[in-house]
């Protein structure tokens, strides 16, 4: 089966570039500004969306992300409305891929096969949920193929070569190779490391691999598209976002906009990334 | 195989770290290497005579083991029924049956090779024993603590600085054991090449639950051996408080495979269950995933998880170790609730009539004997595990019985 995330890493190819994956909180501050920073990524740059399913106690994430995942929490963030939201962006966009990325437990709340055929009703395409290891694939990873909605695996620098298939075995869409030990918006990654990491992963599958974690720049963002087939962008996003509350938490207008025209120079630098090596 | 030890319930868990449907390893890629790394490490140390030695040798020397089985004479005549047996856990070094995991915790870093311990603490009973040993043995020790924990348990706080480490506060969440708990995953994850992950309690993903239970077995087994030594038999009833539930494990697991003997569990009900601020994962949540295994969880509709609530920091957890809802579930153990007040009522009741100030913890467990005891005939032995003594509590109670120091 050719799912969205597979098309649109066949057109990137195709077209000799690098994929730009931004993740975003789902709530975070709001729903609807979410939405609107939601509906305009396409727009803005973003090939792949990732979406944070917010959750109370997110152990692999760094500030910037469990602050966002408390402003999501605190307006009223929920499982239904994470889903909403992807309901509504579908109605506009029929391409752009969405990965909903978080904690299990949410998940297991509601019930694996609610929540797959949820998901898929909505218009999602791949899931990535951080505290499900390959040893755990019967819980959420096999049903999910099923239903036919990719499961993107992390891959770690821990992730020796002895343990790679194992993390390959049941990954689809792409490989998203966390580029450093540790949580979300911590130290960023050596180019040089990451290229390593990336060629490793390359001998064990045609998957493409995607790297995240630490990146903030749009010199940074370019730096890792150079070496992988995609760079995804967390935290700095995240962050922006953050910037747009005022002192009694509230939304300033036009927020959507600035967030997105952060996320556009992003963008330019992943996409311009190769081109630039080619001069 | 003998057909006994087919169905013995001390079997668990399954190579997949499972206790029925609980427990697991649900944890991040980046720390799964990590924890099959410590479960073959584990393994290799429990069976090495080596290690078990060093256990002993240090149990008897340095934490005082065994603690006595103390038959509380004044309160089996206040409750009027069964005879109150109280394992004096509070007795150990450090005062509390914390030290007994974190002794073998540390031995199984240092053979691992492993140079620098971080822990969670709620109570900063866990905290205080794992700094204690980091001093013993050299290393350098990190402490993940609420802030709320740190401001209800100041002298622990104090108690672990003094002996070296370094106690970090913890803002996110409440502030309580769960998110020092998540503090320490995040520093666990960072810090893959050198760092050992001292977990308090049967909790976190596996081998954790099965390994802290193990090295606090230590109590059950000396309680069999001494109510053998004292009433040449096995005792009838067995009760502990539950926080993550490392202290009742330990005294539980022993007796599993004995069906004469039950066993009863004590949760926080804090204000009270139906109040809905409590820290009874049993009594009043449902089946999660959390901190890397699947059990009991206090959680909303979402699947969000709850701030629990209890007077005792300690059993301030919306979880409890897989193995506990498997044995709920199974019914081999019951499980119940004490609330603040009846805590409270139980600690000094304890203090005036037995002249032991206990942990507000096991207060919990002394309050559920209070209501059982006295329903049980003179002949019936009951084991209650006094797993701490009451010196970090002091403030906490002077505060809430309006008494200012
Ligand atoms: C004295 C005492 N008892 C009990 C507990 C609860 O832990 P567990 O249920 O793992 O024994 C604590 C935790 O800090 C404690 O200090």
């Amino acid at each position: 089966m050719t799912t969205r995330l597979d098309k649109r890493f066949a057109r990137l190819k195709a077209e000799a570039r690098a994929g730009f994956i931004t993740f975003i909180t789902a709530g975070d501050p709001d729903f609807d500004t979410t939405l609107a920073i939601l509906k305009g990524l396409p727009g803005a740059g973003a090939d792949v969306i990732e979406l944070g399913m917010p959750f109370t106690d997110p152990m692999a994430d760094g500030p910037a992300i469990q602050a966002s995942t408390q402003r999501a929490l605190r307006s009223g963030a929920s499982m239904m409305k994470t889903l909403e939201l992807v309901r509504r962006f579908r109605t506009g966009d029929s391409d752009t891929p969405i990965v909903l990325m978080g904690y299990y437990n949410p998940i297991y709340h509601m019930g694996v096969d609610l929540f797959l055929s949820r998901a898929v009703e909505a218009g999602v395409d791949g899931l990535i949920v951080v505290d499900l290891p390959p040893e755990e694939d019967d819980e959420l990873c096999e049903p999910a193929m099923r239903a036919g909605l990719n499961f993107i695996r992390l891959a770690t620098p821990t992730t020796d070569d002895r343990r790679l298939p194992a993390v390959l075995a049941n990954t689809s869409g792409f490989v998203y190779y966390v580029s450093i030990n540790g949580i979300t918006g911590s130290a960023s990654p050596e180019a040089r490391n990451v290229a390593a990491a990336v060629a490793r992963i390359k001998r064990h599958t045609s998957l493409p691999v995607a790297v995240g974690f630490g990146i903030r720049t749009p010199e940074q963002a370019a730096e890792i598209a150079r070496n992988a087939d995609g760079a995804v962008v967390g935290s700095a996003i995240v962050d922006a976002i953050a910037a747009e509350l005022d002192a009694q938490g509230r939304v300033k207008s036009g927020a959507a906009e600035r967030v997105l025209a952060f996320v556009r120079q992003l963008a330019d630098g992943v996409h311009g990334a190769r081109a630039t090596a080619a001069e | 195989m003998s057909a006994s030890q087919a169905n013995s319930l001390r079997n668990g868990p399954d190579e997949r770290g499972r206790f029925g449907i609980f427990g697991g390893r649900f944890v991040a890629e980046t720390l799964m290497p990590l924890v099959l790394d410590l479960d073959k490490a584990y393994t290799a140390a429990k069976n090495d005579p080596a290690f078990q030695a060093q256990i002993d040798f240090m149990q008897r020397n340095y934490v005082g083991r065994p603690s006595p089985l103390y038959l509380a004479e004044r309160l089996t005549e206040k409750f009027g029924g069964a005879k109150i047996y109280m394992k004096r856990d509070e007795l150990n070094h450090t005062g509390s049956h914390k030290i007994n995991n974190c002794l073998g915790q540390i031995l199984l870093a240092m053979r691992m090779g492993k140079t620098r311990i971080i822990a969670e603490t709620g109570a900063g009973q866990h905290g205080v024993a794992t700094a204690t040993v980091c001093a013993r043995f050299g290393l350098p020790c990190v402490v993940y603590m609420g802030t709320t924990d740190i401001e209800r348990q100041k002298p622990n706080v104090f108690r672990m600085k003094l002996l070296g480490a370094e106690v970090v506060p913890v803002t996110s969440g409440t502030g309580t054991l769960k998110d020092a708990m998540n503090e320490a995953l995040r520093d666990w994850v960072t810090n893959v090449d050198n760092t050992y992950y001292l977990i308090g309690t049967v909790a976190g993903p596996h081998p954790y639950p099965a390994m802290v239970r193990d090295f606090q077995s230590v109590i059950g087994n000396e309680t069999k051996s001494q109510m053998q030594e004292r009433e040449g038999r096995l005792p009838d009833s067995l009760v502990a408080c539950i926080g993550g539930g490392s202290n009742a494990m330990g005294l539980f697991h022993p007796f599993l495979d004995d069906p004469s003997v039950k066993i009863y569990g004590v949760e926080a009900a804090g204000k009270g269950i139906e109040t809905g601020e409590h820290c009874a994962s049993l009594k009043g949540g449902s089946a999660g995933v959390l901190h890397g295994n699947r059990t009991y969880l206090l959680q909303d509709d979402d699947g969000q998880i709850k701030d629990g609530h209890s007077i005792s920091a300690g059993l301030d957890y919306p979880g409890i170790g897989p193995e506990h809802a498997w044995l709920h579930e199974t019914g081999r153990a019951e499980y119940v609730s004490a609330t603040d007040k009846e805590a409270l009522e139980a600690f000094q009741l304890c203090s005036r009539l037995e002249g032991i100030i206990p942990a507000l913890e096991p207060s919990h467990a002394l309050a559920f004997v209070s209501k059982l005891a006295p329903t049980l005939p003179k002949n019936h032995l009951l084991v209650m595990n006094m797993c701490g003594r009451g010196d970090k509590d002091v403030f906490a109670v002077a505060d809430h019985l309006g008494v200012t120091l």
